[in-house]
């Protein structure tokens, strides 16, 4: 390859809002009910239904156009986009073209490339359609509309991104602030944050963007990095073997680790926009963009700058914790109850993480209570528990959130500090262990270890070790 | 007296001092349905055995006490393009033509918590797309004047229904005139609200920003009465507007002293009837000679109403018109070959020429390269509408026309030119552009019998002036009866 190319890349970023009912209409957006029961006259577009439009659906819009930075448009409408298939029961989707709510936003990302701000073109507000389902086996189509009226903003970038890692920089970046304010847990697995890549090929220093392509279907931070990569590489070899890159859609198959186009920019829709008549406009005065503003959470990197005053916790520490919200709030909030922080992101970062990882879960997920973590913490530091105790304690917590006093008082878990029936445990012991003690009194210190373990055993974990440890000792 | 010559006031007066019972009057309507329905086919669907139902019910709540308003009882139809729950609701389309709803639209719901007894869906023109009621998928409708003639439309069959006494009144929509022009050629009264005053929810939408649903009755007292049930804030259409002075039957006042009365020059010009012109202008001057201060001017821009609003209602309706499948609901093509396909037959066979012709211009002028030249461009013309109104509403109260320039043409006149079928809109049209109320009112014959309208506009929210102005000219007019139907 004999010239130099720079890769040019924008974001179209899908956000599902975390509202508890549906953007025009008072059904429940709640994953996973059974087919079309999360439906109404209005979201499944029956003749007469009109649109109202939910406030929150607003609110967390433009929350989130002020943590980007974005102008707020403060005369909005919403538009129809019309097209015809069985997903959208209308035939038209309500989305926002001509006047969007949010535009001219910017978010600083970091790479090791540095600093640098990646423009928002705009954000607008819209709603999903439904899901069609494909029965092979009776070559039928059906349609289930619970998603359909689910609320989503799209966020469109500036072709402002060079890089794979920029991306997902850009991306990681938009997810903490989004997940920060509330607005959406933002998971890609479940497709609650999409984004669609535009991607075009430059030569360095060349002034005009290349001919893009859209590539859609990316469903990891992976396969976004693997499918620009290749798009990279693809459109780079159609250049140099004399070709044209095609303006087309594509879909990315991450598991063969390629694409394919789905459309062509000659088969692109004219989809007739005009302001929904149903929906009046949106008139968004000073007050209420102050009364959001004044909601705006601390966001991340505040966060990390106060908790190196205010905690002795490690960089790294700090960095996993704020890297979730709902990781900090924990963190903060059995602070506040009395949890030294030092262990309680000792909690966080090793049992916590390492449990999440073997079950699957984001942070979002974790069920268990400030309250009771703070109760857990409580109990190793009076010494009522010990720390294997503890750490079966929070397994069970983990899973199910229960009160760790009380489970441990039902389980009959705490440490026996009763000298006296210890001490009977430890004289048996001995007694049934003669090589071993003997192995320990002919100098093999590591015989005590063993000990100490049977002697744990027969209490069922529920000693104090340090206490036994010191008994053999004396009694050897 | 004889109970079809009553209006829905009076009727409901005779109901509740026990003169007459609720099963009684929707006998007699039904009879009358019975007996005219297939000379002027004013209904698509008549619920006989609901209605009756229907009657027991009221006349026990009324009985009872829950029930005491002034339509408590009445009969009424209701236009095929309101949904009704558990009716048929066509919009007098083939595509609808099995299309039951799950629920009622606002404005049914708000006559049925009043006491309406509902015997049926009147004829319409297919989608509320025309001028005659011809465009129907299911028959035309004839006028009781003259069954040779159009009822007008698009609400012609609940015009006609109240003209044959098939109803004690009746509920229309009007997106260009579809009430005021119907009650016009059928000597009835009609009004279409203020854009914003009566629910649109369950209205199956022609041109949204431009329909209104509204009352055809029998005078304007029936219309008032009508205008304080339907009218209502409805938090599940965001285009109904918080209003107040809703108490419309307060302004039955036989008073027109200083009414300030314009009559835009602009609607009498060429192509006015002559004998339209001269009974309503005779109507003015009888307003006049009642104390109103009647004066011409000029309104202007009349001649782009009808470019700006075929275009924007066309617009709206070739999206409204695209949930109408064949997928979820209504008529689906026997056979097909994927989905296009299903979807290209399915509309081709389920749709008339009328609505065909109104979808095809309205994707045309919000295609892409053509939205600018022709949909924003029309939005501009309704914006500066709307402006000449502002300006005639600082100088006047009400302003005074004919609401079409001819009476009711013959059967069969108006659809081969759709071009003069849609200039016959030019007086209506405006009022639907600014949002406007206009109330149509009966003003006199022409020669061969067939009833001329007064159009009366008013500022947004001044129906009350509207009705006042009505009532005023209707009690020195003096009763407004086909010849057949009196001394019956």
């Amino acid at each position: 390859m004999s010239k130099q190319y720079e890769t040019v890349i924008g974001l179209e970023v899908h956000v599902e809002l975390a509202t508890k009912t549906k953007i025009f209409c008072g059904c429940s957006t709640a994953f996973g009910g059974e087919p079309n029961t999360h439906t109404c006259p209005v979201c499944t577009g029956m003749p007469g239904s009109l649109p109202v439009l939910n406030k929150q659906v607003l609110e967390y819009a433009v929350a989130v156009g002020l943590a980007t930075n974005c102008t707020i448009t403060q005369y909005c409408k919403f538009d129809r986009k019309n097209y015809f298939y069985p997903d959208n029961p209308q035939n038209y989707q309500i989305s926002q073209l001509y006047l969007p709510i949010c535009r001219n936003g910017k978010v600083e990302i970091e790479t090791d490339a540095g600093k640098k701000f990646v423009g928002i073109h705009e954000i607008h507000m819209e709603e999903d359609a439904g899901k069609l389902i494909h029965d092979e086996w009776d070559d039928c189509s059906l349609v289930d509309y619970n998603r359909s009226g689910v609320p989503l903003i799209e966020i469109v970038s500036e072709p402002d991104m060079r890089s794979a890692q920029e991306v997902i920089a850009y991306l990681e970046k938009l997810r903490m602030t989004i997940q920060y304010l509330g607005a959406s847990d933002c998971k890609l697995q479940e497709g609650s944050m999409r984004a669609d890549v535009n991607l075009s090929i430059r030569e360095v220093g060349a002034k005009e963007f290349g001919t893009r392509t859209e590539m859609k279907n990316l469903n990891s931070f992976k396969a976004i990095a693997r499918a620009i990569e290749g798009e990279r590489e693809r459109q780079i070899d159609l250049l140099e073997s004399g070709e044209k890159v095609m303006q087309e859609t594509r879909r990315w198959d991450d598991n063969k680790g390629e694409s394919y186009a789905m459309r062509s920019k000659e088969d692109a829709q004219d989809y007739r926009y005009f302001p929904d008549p149903d929906l009046v406009p949106i008139v968004l005065d000073d007050a209420f963009l102050e009364e959001i503003r004044k909601k705006q959470p601390e966001f991340r990197e505040e966060k990390m700058r106060r908790y190196k005053e205010a905690f002795d916790i490690p960089e790294y520490d700090i960095e996993i914790i704020t890297g979730s919200k709902r990781m900090a709030d924990l963190f903060e909030a059995t602070v506040a109850l009395g949890g030294q922080p030092k262990k309680v992101s000792n909690w966080l970062m090793v049992e916590t993480l390492r449990l999440l990882k073997e079950n699957n879960m984001d942070p979002e997920d974790i069920r268990f209570s400030p309250e009771n973590l703070a109760k857990l913490i409580s109990l190793t530091d009076t010494k009522a528990i010990n720390s294997s105790v503890a750490k079966e304690v929070f397994e069970v917590m983990f899973a199910e959130n229960v009160n760790p006093e009380k489970y441990v008082e039902e389980k009959g878990l705490k440490t026996v500090n009763d000298e006296g029936a210890l001490r009977k445990t430890v004289e048996e012991v001995i007694a049934n262990n003669p090589q071993s003690v003997e192995d320990y009194r002919n100098g093999k210190e590591k015989a005590i270890g063993f000990l100490v373990g049977q002697t744990m055993k027969a209490m069922k974990g529920k000693a104090d070790p340090g206490m036994v440890n010191q008994l053999l000792k004396e009694l050897l | 007296m004889n109970i079809l010559e009553m209006t829905a006031v009076e009727l409901a007066a005779a109901i509740k001092n026990k003169e007459v019972t609720v099963m009684e009057a929707t006998e007699a309507v039904l009879k009358q349905i019975e007996k005219k329905e297939d000379e002027f086919h004013c209904y698509v669907t008549v619920d006989r055995q609901g209605a009756l139902a229907r009657a027991e019910e009221v006349q026990k709540k009324i009985d009872q006490g829950e029930l005491s308003g002034p339509l408590a009882g009445v009969p009424v139809a209701i236009k095929d393009n309101m949904c009704t729950e558990g009716m048929l609701t066509t919009c007098s389309s083939r595509i609808l033509g099995n299309f039951v709803p799950t629920f009622s639209s606002e404005a049914v719901l708000n006559l049925q918590n009043a006491g309406a007894v509902i015997l049926g869906k009147t004829n319409m023109d297919e989608f509320a797309m025309g001028s005659t009621t011809e465009t129907s998928a299911f028959g035309v409708t004839r006028n009781p004047w003259n069954s040779e003639h159009v009822p007008g439309g698009s609400s012609g069959g609940s015009a006609a229904a109240v003209a044959a006494q098939e109803c004690f009144y009746a509920l229309g929509s009007d997106t260009g005139g579809s009430i005021r022009q119907p009650a016009s050629f059928c000597g009835v009264v009609g009004l279409k609200p203020t854009y914003g005053r009566v629910s649109r929810y369950g209205l199956i939408a022609y041109g949204s920003s431009l329909d209104q649903i509204g009352p055809l009755c029998k005078d304007v007292t029936d219309c008032a009465a009508i205008m304080e049930v339907i009218a209502s804030h409805d938090k599940k259409d965001s285009t109904s507007v918080e209003q107040q002075d809703t108490d419309f039957t307060t302004a039955l006042v036989e008073d027109v002293k200083g009414m300030r009365i314009g009559i835009p020059r602009d609607y009498f010009g060429e192509g006015l009837d002559p004998e339209v012109k001269s009974a309503v202008l005779k109507a003015a001057e009888v307003l006049k000679e009642k104390g109103a201060l009647v004066e011409e001017f000029d309104l202007s821009l009349v001649e782009y109403a009808i470019p700006a609003y075929y275009t924007i209602a066309a617009a709206e309706a070739s999206s409204n018109l695209e949930r109408f499948d064949g997928i979820k609901y209504g008529y689906r093509t026997e056979e097909y070959e994927g989905l296009h396909n299903m979807y290209k037959k399915s509309r081709s066979e389920g749709f008339g020429a009328e609505v065909k012709r109104r979808i095809m211009l309205g994707s045309f002028v919000l295609s892409s390269g053509y939205y600018d030249a022709y949909y924003l461009k029309a939005l501009r013309v309704k914006a500066l509408i709307k402006k000449a109104f502002d300006q005639a509403f600082e100088k006047y109260d009400v302003i005074l026309g004919p609401v079409a320039p001819t009476t009711a043409p013959k059967l069969g006149e108006s659809l081969s030119d759709p071009i003069k079928m849609y200039l016959g809109d030019i007086y209506t049209i405006s009022v639907n552009l600014a949002g406007l109320p206009g109330l149509s009112v009966p003003c006199g014959l022409d020669q061969k019998g067939l009833p001329i309208g007064m159009q009366l506009i008013g500022d947004c929210f001044q129906e009350k002036k509207l009705i006042q102005t009505a009532y005023t000219y209707e009690k020195a007019r003096g009763a407004f009866v086909r010849k057949e139907e009196q001394n019956v």
